[in-house]
Protein backbone atom coordinates (compact mmCIF):
# COMPACT_ATOMS: atom_id res chain seq x y z
CA UNK A 1 0.00 0.00 0.00
CA UNK A 2 1.56 3.24 -1.11
CA UNK A 3 0.69 6.56 -1.35
CA UNK A 4 -0.16 8.32 -4.91
CA UNK A 5 2.29 10.44 -5.45
CA UNK A 6 1.12 14.19 -6.22
CA UNK A 7 1.85 14.01 -9.88
CA UNK A 8 4.05 11.03 -11.91
CA UNK A 9 7.33 12.11 -12.81
CA UNK A 10 6.87 11.24 -16.56
CA UNK A 11 6.76 14.51 -18.53
CA UNK A 12 9.45 14.40 -21.19
CA UNK A 13 9.44 15.25 -24.51
CA UNK A 14 7.98 13.02 -26.79
CA UNK A 15 5.95 12.99 -30.16
CA UNK A 16 2.37 13.63 -30.43
CA UNK A 17 0.16 10.53 -29.16
CA UNK A 18 -2.77 10.17 -31.28
CA UNK A 19 -3.95 7.68 -28.87
CA UNK A 20 -4.94 10.56 -26.32
CA UNK A 21 -6.82 11.91 -28.60
CA UNK A 22 -8.80 8.82 -29.82
CA UNK A 23 -9.22 7.82 -26.08
CA UNK A 24 -10.58 11.37 -25.70
CA UNK A 25 -12.82 11.86 -29.20
CA UNK A 26 -15.96 9.78 -29.12
CA UNK A 27 -17.07 11.34 -25.11
CA UNK A 28 -16.14 14.79 -25.97
CA UNK A 29 -18.07 14.87 -29.46
CA UNK A 30 -21.14 13.05 -28.02
CA UNK A 31 -21.22 15.33 -25.11
CA UNK A 32 -20.13 18.73 -26.50
CA UNK A 33 -23.04 18.52 -29.34
CA UNK A 34 -25.73 17.14 -27.39
CA UNK A 35 -25.16 18.37 -23.67
CA UNK A 36 -22.92 21.68 -23.94
CA UNK A 37 -23.80 23.40 -27.12
CA UNK A 38 -27.70 23.35 -25.41
CA UNK A 39 -26.93 24.16 -22.57
CA UNK A 40 -24.39 26.89 -23.84
CA UNK A 41 -27.81 28.45 -25.72
CA UNK A 42 -29.65 28.41 -22.21
CA UNK A 43 -27.37 30.43 -20.33
CA UNK A 44 -27.02 32.97 -23.14
CA UNK A 45 -31.00 33.06 -23.53
CA UNK A 46 -30.78 34.17 -19.58
CA UNK A 47 -29.18 37.29 -20.78
CA UNK A 48 -32.20 38.22 -23.33
CA UNK A 49 -35.73 39.18 -22.95
CA UNK A 50 -38.41 39.70 -25.22
CA UNK A 51 -38.91 43.37 -25.75
CA UNK A 52 -42.10 44.50 -28.07
CA UNK A 53 -42.07 41.14 -29.72
CA UNK A 54 -38.30 40.81 -30.14
CA UNK A 55 -35.67 38.86 -28.20
CA UNK A 56 -32.85 41.65 -27.21
CA UNK A 57 -30.07 41.65 -25.46
CA UNK A 58 -31.13 43.27 -21.61
CA UNK A 59 -27.49 41.72 -19.72
CA UNK A 60 -29.04 41.12 -16.06
CA UNK A 61 -31.97 42.55 -15.94
CA UNK A 62 -33.25 40.06 -15.43
CA UNK A 63 -31.83 38.74 -12.47
CA UNK A 64 -32.49 41.95 -11.10
CA UNK A 65 -36.37 41.20 -11.68
CA UNK A 66 -35.62 38.03 -10.33
CA UNK A 67 -34.31 39.28 -7.11
CA UNK A 68 -36.48 42.51 -6.59
CA UNK A 69 -40.26 41.28 -7.76
CA UNK A 70 -41.69 40.56 -5.02
CA UNK A 71 -43.48 37.95 -5.97
CA UNK A 72 -40.98 36.12 -7.85
CA UNK A 73 -38.22 36.65 -4.71
CA UNK A 74 -40.61 35.08 -2.52
CA UNK A 75 -40.45 32.49 -4.62
CA UNK A 76 -37.29 31.79 -5.08
CA UNK A 77 -35.90 32.42 -1.93
CA UNK A 78 -39.05 29.52 -0.53
CA UNK A 79 -37.41 26.82 -2.90
CA UNK A 80 -33.75 27.41 -2.25
CA UNK A 81 -34.83 27.37 1.04
CA UNK A 82 -36.79 24.07 0.44
CA UNK A 83 -34.38 22.52 -1.42
CA UNK A 84 -31.62 23.29 1.35
CA UNK A 85 -33.40 21.21 4.15
CA UNK A 86 -34.17 18.50 1.73
CA UNK A 87 -31.03 18.18 0.99
CA UNK A 88 -29.69 18.16 4.90
CA UNK A 89 -32.57 15.61 5.61
CA UNK A 90 -30.64 13.71 2.78
CA UNK A 91 -27.19 13.72 4.23
CA UNK A 92 -28.54 13.06 7.67
CA UNK A 93 -30.58 9.92 6.40
CA UNK A 94 -29.52 8.41 3.45
CA UNK A 95 -25.86 8.83 3.63
CA UNK A 96 -25.38 6.75 6.75
CA UNK A 97 -28.08 4.68 6.10
CA UNK A 98 -26.46 3.30 3.36
CA UNK A 99 -23.29 3.54 4.85
CA UNK A 100 -24.48 1.24 7.67
CA UNK A 101 -25.92 -1.07 5.16
CA UNK A 102 -22.59 -1.30 3.12
CA UNK A 103 -20.96 -2.00 5.90
CA UNK A 104 -23.19 -4.95 7.50
CA UNK A 105 -23.29 -6.59 4.19
CA UNK A 106 -19.60 -6.25 4.02
CA UNK A 107 -19.31 -8.44 7.04
CA UNK A 108 -17.42 -11.85 5.34
CA UNK A 109 -19.49 -15.50 5.52
CA UNK A 110 -22.96 -13.30 6.14
CA UNK A 111 -25.35 -15.56 4.61
CA UNK A 112 -27.76 -14.55 2.34
CA UNK A 113 -26.31 -10.92 1.94
CA UNK A 114 -27.04 -11.33 -1.42
CA UNK A 115 -30.50 -11.22 -1.65
CA UNK A 116 -30.53 -8.27 1.05
CA UNK A 117 -28.46 -6.62 -1.38
CA UNK A 118 -30.62 -7.39 -4.10
CA UNK A 119 -33.64 -6.40 -2.18
CA UNK A 120 -32.77 -3.20 -0.78
CA UNK A 121 -31.44 -1.64 -3.89
CA UNK A 122 -35.13 -2.35 -5.47
CA UNK A 123 -36.95 0.85 -4.81
CA UNK A 124 -33.64 3.04 -6.82
CA UNK A 125 -34.61 0.91 -10.02
CA UNK A 126 -38.36 2.12 -9.38
CA UNK A 127 -39.57 5.58 -11.94
CA UNK A 128 -40.51 8.57 -10.22
CA UNK A 129 -43.98 7.70 -11.55
CA UNK A 130 -44.51 4.54 -9.88
CA UNK A 131 -42.76 5.53 -6.40
CA UNK A 132 -44.84 8.59 -6.54
CA UNK A 133 -47.80 6.76 -6.77
CA UNK A 134 -47.22 3.99 -4.67
CA UNK A 135 -46.76 6.17 -1.53
CA UNK A 136 -49.70 8.37 -2.43
CA UNK A 137 -51.67 5.40 -2.36
CA UNK A 138 -50.17 4.49 0.98
CA UNK A 139 -50.51 7.59 3.00
CA UNK A 140 -53.52 8.53 1.67
CA UNK A 141 -56.05 8.82 4.61
CA UNK A 142 -58.69 7.39 1.88
CA UNK A 143 -56.81 3.49 1.43
CA UNK A 144 -55.82 3.38 5.26
CA UNK A 145 -52.66 1.46 4.60
CA UNK A 146 -50.45 3.67 7.28
CA UNK A 147 -53.05 4.38 9.21
CA UNK A 148 -53.96 0.52 9.78
CA UNK A 149 -50.38 0.04 10.16
CA UNK A 150 -49.79 2.27 12.84
CA UNK A 151 -52.94 1.24 14.60
CA UNK A 152 -51.13 -2.16 15.20
CA UNK A 153 -48.11 -0.50 17.34
CA UNK A 154 -50.73 1.51 18.95
CA UNK A 155 -49.37 4.83 17.35
CA UNK A 156 -52.96 5.54 15.45
CA UNK A 157 -52.85 8.90 16.92
CA UNK A 158 -50.00 9.86 15.44
CA UNK A 159 -51.24 9.67 11.57
CA UNK A 160 -51.67 12.67 9.91
CA UNK A 161 -52.30 12.98 6.26
CA UNK A 162 -48.16 14.26 6.27
CA UNK A 163 -48.35 14.87 2.42
CA UNK A 164 -51.39 17.20 2.79
CA UNK A 165 -49.81 19.73 5.72
CA UNK A 166 -47.82 22.27 5.17
CA UNK A 167 -45.34 21.85 8.03
CA UNK A 168 -44.60 18.12 7.34
CA UNK A 169 -45.34 17.77 3.63
CA UNK A 170 -41.41 18.33 2.82
CA UNK A 171 -40.03 16.32 5.14
CA UNK A 172 -42.41 13.39 3.81
CA UNK A 173 -41.47 13.62 0.31
CA UNK A 174 -37.49 13.78 1.13
CA UNK A 175 -38.28 10.50 3.03
CA UNK A 176 -39.81 8.86 0.19
CA UNK A 177 -36.63 10.19 -1.78
CA UNK A 178 -34.26 9.06 0.80
CA UNK A 179 -36.45 5.52 0.98
CA UNK A 180 -35.90 5.54 -2.90
CA UNK A 181 -32.30 6.10 -3.04
CA UNK A 182 -30.31 4.90 -0.48
CA UNK A 183 -29.15 1.89 -2.55
CA UNK A 184 -26.80 4.14 -4.65
CA UNK A 185 -24.75 5.35 -1.75
CA UNK A 186 -24.94 1.61 -0.60
CA UNK A 187 -23.70 0.11 -3.72
CA UNK A 188 -21.12 2.25 -3.91
CA UNK A 189 -19.83 1.94 -0.29
CA UNK A 190 -20.20 -1.54 -0.52
CA UNK A 191 -17.95 -1.49 -3.60
CA UNK A 192 -15.29 0.38 -2.01
CA UNK A 193 -15.45 -1.44 1.00
CA UNK A 194 -15.07 -4.91 -1.21
CA UNK A 195 -12.15 -3.35 -2.76
CA UNK A 196 -10.05 -3.35 0.53
CA UNK A 197 -7.61 -5.79 0.28
CA UNK A 198 -8.01 -9.04 2.88
CA UNK A 199 -3.99 -8.25 3.64
CA UNK A 200 -4.91 -4.87 5.01
CA UNK A 201 -7.65 -6.31 7.57
CA UNK A 202 -5.43 -9.39 8.65
CA UNK A 203 -2.81 -7.19 9.58
CA UNK A 204 -5.48 -4.87 11.51
CA UNK A 205 -6.51 -8.10 13.40
CA UNK A 206 -3.05 -9.37 14.02
CA UNK A 207 -2.47 -5.18 15.56
CA UNK A 208 -6.12 -6.28 17.65
CA UNK A 209 -8.11 -4.03 15.84
CA UNK A 210 -11.36 -5.45 15.13
CA UNK A 211 -15.08 -4.73 14.85
CA UNK A 212 -16.42 -1.81 15.25
CA UNK A 213 -13.01 -0.23 15.99
CA UNK A 214 -11.43 -1.83 12.78
CA UNK A 215 -14.78 -0.01 11.08
CA UNK A 216 -13.74 3.59 12.39
CA UNK A 217 -10.17 3.20 12.34
CA UNK A 218 -9.34 1.43 9.22
CA UNK A 219 -12.25 1.00 6.71
CA UNK A 220 -13.74 4.85 7.23
CA UNK A 221 -10.39 6.09 6.03
CA UNK A 222 -10.34 4.07 3.36
CA UNK A 223 -13.49 4.81 1.72
CA UNK A 224 -13.35 8.54 2.22
CA UNK A 225 -13.02 8.90 -1.37
CA UNK A 226 -16.19 6.71 -1.80
CA UNK A 227 -18.33 9.30 0.64
CA UNK A 228 -16.94 12.18 -0.56
CA UNK A 229 -18.70 11.36 -3.79
CA UNK A 230 -21.76 10.16 -2.67
CA UNK A 231 -21.57 13.37 -0.93
CA UNK A 232 -21.44 15.90 -3.99
CA UNK A 233 -24.10 13.37 -6.03
CA UNK A 234 -26.34 13.56 -3.67
CA UNK A 235 -25.75 17.38 -3.40
CA UNK A 236 -26.16 17.70 -7.80
CA UNK A 237 -28.58 14.98 -7.20
CA UNK A 238 -30.79 17.21 -4.80
CA UNK A 239 -30.70 20.84 -6.59
CA UNK A 240 -31.43 19.01 -9.87
CA UNK A 241 -34.30 17.37 -8.30
CA UNK A 242 -37.91 17.44 -10.14
CA UNK A 243 -39.69 14.33 -10.83
CA UNK A 244 -40.54 12.76 -7.03
CA UNK A 245 -42.54 15.88 -5.99
CA UNK A 246 -43.77 17.10 -9.65
CA UNK A 247 -45.31 12.90 -9.35
CA UNK A 248 -46.03 13.32 -5.84
CA UNK A 249 -47.47 17.33 -5.30
CA UNK A 250 -47.93 18.41 -8.62
CA UNK A 251 -46.65 21.23 -10.52
CA UNK A 252 -47.58 23.50 -7.62
CA UNK A 253 -45.79 22.00 -5.41
CA UNK A 254 -48.22 22.12 -2.85
CA UNK A 255 -49.85 22.79 0.24
CA UNK A 256 -49.06 25.94 -0.61
CA UNK A 257 -45.83 25.81 -1.68
CA UNK A 258 -43.98 24.26 1.54
CA UNK A 259 -42.44 21.42 -1.17
CA UNK A 260 -41.34 23.78 -3.85
CA UNK A 261 -37.68 22.81 -4.72
CA UNK A 262 -35.88 24.86 -7.25
CA UNK A 263 -36.72 22.60 -9.81
CA UNK A 264 -40.45 22.81 -9.96
CA UNK A 265 -39.68 26.40 -9.86
CA UNK A 266 -37.92 25.85 -12.67
CA UNK A 267 -40.21 23.95 -14.62
CA UNK A 268 -43.09 26.22 -13.53
CA UNK A 269 -41.68 29.50 -14.58
CA UNK A 270 -40.09 28.09 -18.02
CA UNK A 271 -43.12 26.27 -19.26
CA UNK A 272 -45.51 27.93 -17.54
CA UNK A 273 -48.85 26.17 -15.83
CA UNK A 274 -52.61 26.76 -15.33
CA UNK A 275 -53.21 30.94 -15.96
CA UNK A 276 -49.38 31.30 -15.71
CA UNK A 277 -47.91 31.85 -19.00
CA UNK A 278 -44.50 30.02 -19.24
CA UNK A 279 -40.99 32.70 -19.88
CA UNK A 280 -38.19 31.47 -20.79
CA UNK A 281 -35.62 34.45 -20.45
CA UNK A 282 -36.84 33.90 -16.71
CA UNK A 283 -36.67 30.18 -16.99
CA UNK A 284 -33.06 30.16 -18.55
CA UNK A 285 -32.40 33.30 -15.45
CA UNK A 286 -33.63 30.75 -13.05
CA UNK A 287 -31.46 27.83 -14.79
CA UNK A 288 -28.21 30.18 -14.83
CA UNK A 289 -29.02 30.46 -10.72
CA UNK A 290 -29.34 26.97 -10.36
CA UNK A 291 -26.54 26.41 -12.16
CA UNK A 292 -24.20 29.08 -9.81
CA UNK A 293 -25.03 27.38 -6.82
CA UNK A 294 -24.50 23.90 -8.13
CA UNK A 295 -21.17 25.15 -9.16
CA UNK A 296 -20.11 26.70 -6.25
CA UNK A 297 -20.83 23.34 -4.50
CA UNK A 298 -18.80 21.13 -6.75
CA UNK A 299 -15.96 23.28 -7.05
CA UNK A 300 -15.85 23.62 -3.21
CA UNK A 301 -15.64 20.05 -3.01
CA UNK A 302 -13.29 19.70 -6.42
CA UNK A 303 -11.07 22.41 -4.91
CA UNK A 304 -11.14 22.20 -1.01
CA UNK A 305 -12.32 19.15 -0.08
CA UNK A 306 -11.35 16.21 -2.68
CA UNK A 307 -7.49 17.47 -2.41
CA UNK A 308 -7.36 16.99 1.54
CA UNK A 309 -8.69 13.25 1.43
CA UNK A 310 -5.79 10.86 0.92
CA UNK A 311 -5.77 7.86 -2.42
CA UNK A 312 -4.24 4.68 -1.91
CA UNK A 313 -3.08 1.82 -4.29
CA UNK A 314 -3.29 -1.54 -3.63
CA UNK B 1 -16.93 -19.99 23.83
CA UNK B 2 -17.93 -16.21 24.53
CA UNK B 3 -16.11 -14.88 21.50
CA UNK B 4 -18.24 -17.37 19.44
CA UNK B 5 -21.49 -16.37 21.67
CA UNK B 6 -20.50 -12.66 21.03
CA UNK B 7 -20.15 -13.15 17.12
CA UNK B 8 -24.15 -15.06 17.05
CA UNK B 9 -25.33 -12.31 18.86
CA UNK B 10 -23.76 -9.81 16.47
CA UNK B 11 -24.92 -11.41 12.91
CA UNK B 12 -28.14 -11.86 14.68
CA UNK B 13 -28.28 -8.06 15.53
CA UNK B 14 -27.25 -7.74 11.59
CA UNK B 15 -29.45 -9.70 10.29
CA UNK B 16 -32.22 -8.19 12.53
CA UNK B 17 -31.65 -5.08 11.05
CA UNK B 18 -30.96 -5.95 7.45
CA UNK B 19 -34.07 -8.02 7.58
CA UNK B 20 -35.99 -4.58 8.89
CA UNK B 21 -34.55 -2.56 6.34
CA UNK B 22 -35.25 -5.19 3.10
CA UNK B 23 -39.12 -5.09 4.82
CA UNK B 24 -39.46 -1.07 4.64
CA UNK B 25 -37.58 -1.52 0.76
CA UNK B 26 -39.64 -4.05 -0.42
CA UNK B 27 -43.40 -3.42 1.32
CA UNK B 28 -44.64 -0.80 -1.03
CA UNK B 29 -43.46 -3.17 -4.03
CA UNK B 30 -45.42 -6.17 -2.36
CA UNK B 31 -48.69 -4.02 -1.71
CA UNK B 32 -48.68 -3.08 -5.49
CA UNK B 33 -48.08 -6.27 -6.83
CA UNK B 34 -50.79 -8.30 -4.06
CA UNK B 35 -53.34 -5.57 -4.91
CA UNK B 36 -53.32 -5.53 -8.55
CA UNK B 37 -54.96 -9.46 -8.34
CA UNK B 38 -57.67 -8.53 -6.36
CA UNK B 39 -61.07 -7.12 -6.87
CA UNK B 40 -62.26 -3.44 -6.41
CA UNK B 41 -63.75 -4.35 -3.16
CA UNK B 42 -61.09 -6.29 -1.50
CA UNK B 43 -58.87 -3.68 -2.76
CA UNK B 44 -60.33 -1.59 -0.13
CA UNK B 45 -61.31 -3.55 2.57
CA UNK B 46 -58.40 -5.63 3.29
CA UNK B 47 -55.40 -4.24 1.21
CA UNK B 48 -52.75 -6.09 3.25
CA UNK B 49 -54.20 -9.57 2.23
CA UNK B 50 -52.97 -12.11 -0.34
CA UNK B 51 -55.51 -12.70 -2.96
CA UNK B 52 -57.86 -15.64 -2.10
CA UNK B 53 -60.09 -17.80 -4.75
CA UNK B 54 -63.12 -15.32 -4.15
CA UNK B 55 -61.22 -11.92 -3.78
CA UNK B 56 -58.77 -13.01 -6.89
CA UNK B 57 -59.44 -10.93 -10.31
CA UNK B 58 -57.31 -9.71 -13.62
CA UNK B 59 -59.42 -6.85 -14.58
CA UNK B 60 -57.43 -5.00 -14.11
CA UNK B 61 -54.58 -6.48 -16.62
CA UNK B 62 -57.55 -6.72 -18.93
CA UNK B 63 -58.30 -2.84 -18.79
CA UNK B 64 -54.11 -2.10 -19.15
CA UNK B 65 -53.72 -4.63 -21.99
CA UNK B 66 -56.75 -3.55 -24.26
CA UNK B 67 -55.57 0.15 -23.75
CA UNK B 68 -52.01 -0.23 -24.71
CA UNK B 69 -48.80 -1.66 -26.41
CA UNK B 70 -47.04 -2.57 -23.02
CA UNK B 71 -44.53 -5.44 -25.36
CA UNK B 72 -43.48 -2.82 -27.50
CA UNK B 73 -43.10 0.19 -24.76
CA UNK B 74 -41.07 -2.33 -23.14
CA UNK B 75 -38.97 -3.29 -26.07
CA UNK B 76 -38.47 0.43 -26.54
CA UNK B 77 -37.00 1.00 -23.44
CA UNK B 78 -35.06 -1.77 -23.41
CA UNK B 79 -33.10 -0.64 -26.59
CA UNK B 80 -33.05 2.68 -25.64
CA UNK B 81 -31.28 1.57 -22.18
CA UNK B 82 -29.08 -1.24 -23.56
CA UNK B 83 -27.64 0.62 -26.32
CA UNK B 84 -27.41 3.70 -24.15
CA UNK B 85 -25.00 1.72 -21.61
CA UNK B 86 -23.03 0.24 -23.73
CA UNK B 87 -21.71 3.53 -25.61
CA UNK B 88 -21.94 5.48 -22.05
CA UNK B 89 -19.35 2.50 -20.83
CA UNK B 90 -17.20 2.18 -24.20
CA UNK B 91 -16.60 6.17 -24.32
CA UNK B 92 -16.64 6.81 -20.92
CA UNK B 93 -14.30 4.33 -20.05
CA UNK B 94 -11.55 5.29 -23.16
CA UNK B 95 -11.96 9.57 -21.88
CA UNK B 96 -11.74 8.21 -18.04
CA UNK B 97 -8.44 6.45 -19.15
CA UNK B 98 -6.82 9.08 -21.08
CA UNK B 99 -7.37 11.81 -18.14
CA UNK B 100 -6.85 9.18 -15.50
CA UNK B 101 -3.30 7.93 -17.12
CA UNK B 102 -1.79 10.62 -18.98
CA UNK B 103 -0.64 13.89 -18.23
CA UNK B 104 -0.79 15.93 -21.31
CA UNK B 105 -1.53 19.47 -21.68
CA UNK B 106 -5.14 20.53 -21.00
CA UNK B 107 -5.71 17.42 -19.01
CA UNK B 108 -7.40 19.49 -16.06
CA UNK B 109 -9.14 21.56 -18.18
CA UNK B 110 -10.52 18.74 -20.24
CA UNK B 111 -11.31 16.81 -16.97
CA UNK B 112 -13.30 19.96 -15.69
CA UNK B 113 -15.13 20.21 -18.73
CA UNK B 114 -16.31 16.51 -18.94
CA UNK B 115 -17.19 17.08 -15.23
CA UNK B 116 -19.43 19.88 -15.67
CA UNK B 117 -22.04 17.87 -16.63
CA UNK B 118 -22.32 16.08 -13.66
CA UNK B 119 -23.83 19.62 -12.06
CA UNK B 120 -26.08 20.38 -14.33
CA UNK B 121 -29.19 18.74 -15.43
CA UNK B 122 -29.28 17.92 -19.27
CA UNK B 123 -33.05 19.16 -19.09
CA UNK B 124 -31.79 22.80 -18.74
CA UNK B 125 -30.66 22.61 -22.37
CA UNK B 126 -34.12 21.10 -23.61
CA UNK B 127 -35.12 23.51 -25.44
CA UNK B 128 -32.51 23.74 -28.10
CA UNK B 129 -31.77 19.59 -27.89
CA UNK B 130 -35.80 19.89 -29.62
CA UNK B 131 -34.51 22.31 -32.04
CA UNK B 132 -31.39 19.98 -33.23
CA UNK B 133 -33.17 17.23 -33.06
CA UNK B 134 -36.16 18.46 -35.51
CA UNK B 135 -33.47 19.49 -37.53
CA UNK B 136 -31.34 16.16 -37.87
CA UNK B 137 -34.99 14.73 -38.15
CA UNK B 138 -34.41 12.43 -35.34
CA UNK B 139 -37.55 13.57 -33.64
CA UNK B 140 -39.76 10.12 -32.88
CA UNK B 141 -36.89 7.90 -33.22
CA UNK B 142 -35.12 5.74 -30.65
CA UNK B 143 -31.76 7.27 -31.93
CA UNK B 144 -32.61 10.96 -30.15
CA UNK B 145 -33.15 9.02 -26.65
CA UNK B 146 -29.83 7.44 -26.99
CA UNK B 147 -28.02 10.05 -28.08
CA UNK B 148 -29.26 12.36 -25.59
CA UNK B 149 -28.92 9.46 -22.53
CA UNK B 150 -25.10 9.06 -23.80
CA UNK B 151 -24.22 12.29 -23.09
CA UNK B 152 -26.13 12.60 -20.08
CA UNK B 153 -24.80 9.35 -18.64
CA UNK B 154 -20.92 10.30 -20.04
CA UNK B 155 -19.78 12.69 -17.01
CA UNK B 156 -20.80 10.58 -14.27
CA UNK B 157 -18.94 7.89 -15.91
CA UNK B 158 -15.83 8.90 -16.71
CA UNK B 159 -15.87 10.86 -13.04
CA UNK B 160 -16.32 7.43 -11.25
CA UNK B 161 -14.52 5.06 -13.41
CA UNK B 162 -11.36 7.95 -13.28
CA UNK B 163 -11.35 7.37 -9.50
CA UNK B 164 -11.26 4.08 -9.43
CA UNK B 165 -8.97 3.85 -12.49
CA UNK B 166 -6.21 5.88 -10.50
CA UNK B 167 -6.00 2.97 -8.35
CA UNK B 168 -4.96 0.79 -10.89
CA UNK B 169 -1.32 -0.13 -10.18
CA UNK B 170 1.33 2.05 -12.52
CA UNK B 171 4.10 -0.91 -11.55
CA UNK B 172 1.03 -3.31 -14.04
CA UNK B 173 0.96 -0.50 -16.56
CA UNK B 174 4.54 -0.02 -16.78
CA UNK B 175 5.49 -3.66 -17.28
CA UNK B 176 2.58 -4.01 -20.16
CA UNK B 177 4.43 -1.57 -21.98
CA UNK B 178 8.11 -3.00 -21.43
CA UNK B 179 6.17 -6.10 -22.89
CA UNK B 180 5.43 -3.89 -25.64
CA UNK B 181 1.65 -3.84 -25.37
CA UNK B 182 0.60 -0.71 -27.25
CA UNK B 183 -1.67 1.73 -25.30
CA UNK B 184 -4.99 0.17 -26.79
CA UNK B 185 -3.51 -3.05 -25.67
CA UNK B 186 -2.90 -1.80 -22.19
CA UNK B 187 -6.53 -0.16 -22.05
CA UNK B 188 -8.69 -2.88 -23.22
CA UNK B 189 -6.72 -5.94 -21.90
CA UNK B 190 -4.88 -4.87 -18.63
CA UNK B 191 -7.08 -1.61 -17.09
CA UNK B 192 -10.50 -2.66 -18.27
CA UNK B 193 -10.87 -6.15 -16.61
CA UNK B 194 -9.36 -4.97 -13.44
CA UNK B 195 -12.21 -2.10 -13.05
CA UNK B 196 -14.88 -4.19 -13.90
CA UNK B 197 -16.35 -3.65 -10.69
CA UNK B 198 -16.28 -0.51 -11.23
CA UNK B 199 -17.90 -0.74 -15.00
CA UNK B 200 -21.01 -2.91 -12.97
CA UNK B 201 -21.96 0.03 -10.86
CA UNK B 202 -21.64 2.53 -13.49
CA UNK B 203 -23.83 0.42 -15.56
CA UNK B 204 -26.57 0.40 -12.56
CA UNK B 205 -25.87 3.78 -12.33
CA UNK B 206 -26.86 4.51 -15.88
CA UNK B 207 -29.26 2.26 -16.24
CA UNK B 208 -31.91 4.15 -13.15
CA UNK B 209 -32.45 7.79 -15.01
CA UNK B 210 -32.20 6.50 -18.60
CA UNK B 211 -35.08 3.69 -17.68
CA UNK B 212 -37.36 5.51 -15.62
CA UNK B 213 -37.18 8.55 -17.46
CA UNK B 214 -40.33 10.78 -18.13
CA UNK B 215 -39.18 13.67 -19.68
CA UNK B 216 -37.31 13.04 -22.85
CA UNK B 217 -39.72 10.39 -23.98
CA UNK B 218 -42.31 12.73 -23.24
CA UNK B 219 -41.05 15.87 -25.50
CA UNK B 220 -38.33 14.06 -28.49
CA UNK B 221 -40.43 10.62 -28.98
CA UNK B 222 -44.05 10.55 -27.76
CA UNK B 223 -44.86 8.59 -31.00
CA UNK B 224 -47.04 5.44 -29.80
CA UNK B 225 -44.02 3.95 -32.18
CA UNK B 226 -41.31 5.04 -30.18
CA UNK B 227 -42.96 5.43 -26.71
CA UNK B 228 -40.92 3.90 -23.37
CA UNK B 229 -43.05 1.61 -20.27
CA UNK B 230 -42.09 4.90 -18.20
CA UNK B 231 -44.25 7.38 -20.55
CA UNK B 232 -47.21 5.14 -21.58
CA UNK B 233 -47.31 4.33 -17.51
CA UNK B 234 -47.61 7.96 -16.89
CA UNK B 235 -50.44 8.26 -19.38
CA UNK B 236 -52.00 5.13 -18.92
CA UNK B 237 -52.56 6.25 -14.61
CA UNK B 238 -53.50 9.93 -16.20
CA UNK B 239 -56.72 8.30 -18.11
CA UNK B 240 -57.41 5.94 -15.27
CA UNK B 241 -57.35 8.04 -11.75
CA UNK B 242 -60.25 6.11 -10.29
CA UNK B 243 -60.08 3.08 -11.92
CA UNK B 244 -57.24 1.48 -8.73
CA UNK B 245 -57.60 -1.72 -10.50
CA UNK B 246 -56.23 -0.82 -13.42
CA UNK B 247 -53.98 1.83 -12.26
CA UNK B 248 -52.18 -1.45 -9.82
CA UNK B 249 -52.08 -3.69 -13.04
CA UNK B 250 -50.31 -0.87 -14.64
CA UNK B 251 -47.85 -0.14 -11.71
CA UNK B 252 -47.26 -3.93 -11.54
CA UNK B 253 -46.38 -4.28 -14.99
CA UNK B 254 -43.85 -1.26 -15.03
CA UNK B 255 -42.31 -2.95 -11.93
CA UNK B 256 -42.18 -6.13 -13.23
CA UNK B 257 -39.74 -6.21 -16.11
CA UNK B 258 -37.53 -3.75 -14.24
CA UNK B 259 -36.78 -6.29 -11.49
CA UNK B 260 -36.84 -9.06 -13.97
CA UNK B 261 -33.83 -7.00 -15.88
CA UNK B 262 -32.31 -6.14 -12.64
CA UNK B 263 -32.16 -9.99 -11.15
CA UNK B 264 -30.09 -10.87 -14.76
CA UNK B 265 -28.35 -7.70 -14.29
CA UNK B 266 -27.55 -7.99 -10.61
CA UNK B 267 -25.51 -11.66 -11.31
CA UNK B 268 -22.92 -9.34 -13.75
CA UNK B 269 -22.94 -6.87 -10.98
CA UNK B 270 -21.68 -9.43 -8.55
CA UNK B 271 -19.53 -11.21 -10.23
CA UNK B 272 -18.07 -7.88 -11.67
CA UNK B 273 -17.42 -6.43 -7.91
CA UNK B 274 -16.19 -10.02 -6.67
CA UNK B 275 -13.73 -11.22 -9.32
CA UNK B 276 -12.81 -7.47 -10.49
CA UNK B 277 -11.41 -6.59 -7.15
CA UNK B 278 -7.44 -6.09 -7.19
CA UNK B 279 -6.15 -8.44 -4.35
Amino acid sequence: MTDVPPTDALAIKRPFRWHILVFLAPAFLVYTAIMILPLVETLRLSLYNLVDGKTVFVGLNNFITLFSDPRLAANFWNALWNNLIFFVIHMLVQNPIGVALAAMLSVPKLRFATFYRTAIFVPTLLSFVIVGFIWKLILSPIWGIAPGMMDWVGLKWMFAPWLGKPESALITVSLISVWQYVGIPMMLIYAALLNIPDEVLEAAECDGITGWSQFWKIKLPLILPSIGIISILTFVGNFNAFDLVYTVQGALAGPDGSTDILGTLLYRTFFGFQNQMGDRSMGATIATVMFLIILAGVSLYLFVIQRRIRRYQF
Amino acid sequence: MAKARTSYLRSGLIHLALISYTLIALFPVFLTLVNSFKTRNAIFREPMAIPTPSTFSLVGYETVLKQGDFIGYFQNSLIVTVVSIALVLLFGAMAAFALSEYRFRGNLVMGLYLALGIMIPIRLGTVAILQGMVAAGLVNTLTALVLVYTAQGLPLAIFILSEFMRTVSDDLKNAGRIDGLSEYAIFFRLVLPLVRPAMATVAVFTMIPIWNDLWFPLILAPGEETKTVTLGAQMFIGQFVTNWNAVLSALSLAILPVLVLYVIFSRQLIRGITSGAVK
